[in-house]
């Protein structure tokens, strides 16, 4: 992946907890996952498709999850709750929809978001699309973003690369 | 006035359910999807304004747009979607929607499209 991809989606992150959420978020150093990177609790994921093949994975702590879907949907929420795994899905989508204005040139689709709730699950990358994590912070905690993205010429690649490998 | 809400994320539907309230509209009814918006559409009368979502599941907002046109040609509909490139903006609009608002958006920006949409087609608000 082209560490230059990586700034619309830093922008993206800032925007959208900005007007959303009114919270400013400070960044880490992004670096390439590991396989034997972190575990997260709640993990809202946007597959991309069309001239790249990747995914675009926004995790939180259990906690900082809580508070943050709260402040989105204006409610009170809990991990049960279905509005909280649609509010969680519905940042990783604004996320996933404002970078992608800004990669110029690039014809990309993203999916409707996908919500995984689990303590110490791992989201892992493909060998063929590594993925870069975002280390996050804000004043509901801590969070990271992760990018996997890659360009794609023939269709038989995209979807060799559609799978994302999902461990409990 | 009735307006109907289409968007698969019920966070957002509630998002634009507070604005309107705010601005005095109550007459409010949701879809989540194309499909359940078209058939609300074919059980009960027509809305005034409508809120779509583009990317959704089962019946994405463009072709919900596109069918809503072949039933009227009038009303007004406002696309609320995260896909911001010039292109797309300029695909709705062919497909005949009325104004545009970019997730994320503040409760000000809603608001402030919903009423130039509704002054602008002369639509009483």
């Amino acid at each position: 992946m082209d560490v230059k991809c990586i700034n619309p989606f830093m922008g993206a992150i800032k925007n959208v907890f900005k007007t959303m959420l009114n919270l400013d978020v400070q960044f880490g150093k992004p670096q390439i996952k590991t396989q034997e990177t972190m575990s997260h609790d709640v993990s809202g994921i946007i597959g991309l498709s069309g001239e790249v093949v990747g995914a675009v994975i926004v995790s939180f702590p259990k906690l900082s999850a809580v508070k943050i879907a709260s402040t989105f949907a204006g409610i009170s929420l809990t991990d049960a709750d279905d509005d909280f795994a649609d509010a969680i899905g519905e940042l990783a989508n604004m996320i996933a929809g404002n970078a992608k204005k800004d990669l110029e040139g690039l014809n990309i689709m993203i999916s409707t978001p996908s919500v995984v709730i689990g303590s110490g699950h791992q989201v892992k990358s493909t060998k063929v699309v590594p993925r870069l994590i975002i280390p996050c912070s804000c004043a509901m905690g801590s969070f990271v973003v992760e990018v996997g993205m890659k360009k794609v010429n023939r269709p038989a690649e995209a979807v060799v690369e559609q799978a994302t490998e999902l461990t409990i | 006035m009735k307006i109907m809400l289409v968007d698969d994320s019920r966070t957002i539907r509630n998002i634009e359910k507070n604005v309107l309230t705010q601005l005095g509209h109550t007459d409010l009814v949701e879809a989540g999807d194309g499909v359940e918006a078209l058939n609300l559409i074919a059980t009960t009368q027509m809305p005034d304004l409508f809120l779509v979502d583009w990317n959704m599941p089962n019946m994405d907002g463009l072709t919900l747009v596109k069918n809503i046109r072949t039933q009227n040609k009038q009303v007004p509909i406002i696309m609320v979607t995260t896909e911001a490139e010039k292109t797309r903006v300029v695909e709705a609009i062919k497909a005949g929607v009325n104004n545009y608002v970019v997730k994320p958006f503040t409760a000000d920006t809603l608001g402030e499209k919903i009423q130039q949409t509704l002054t602008k087609l002369g639509v009483a608000v």
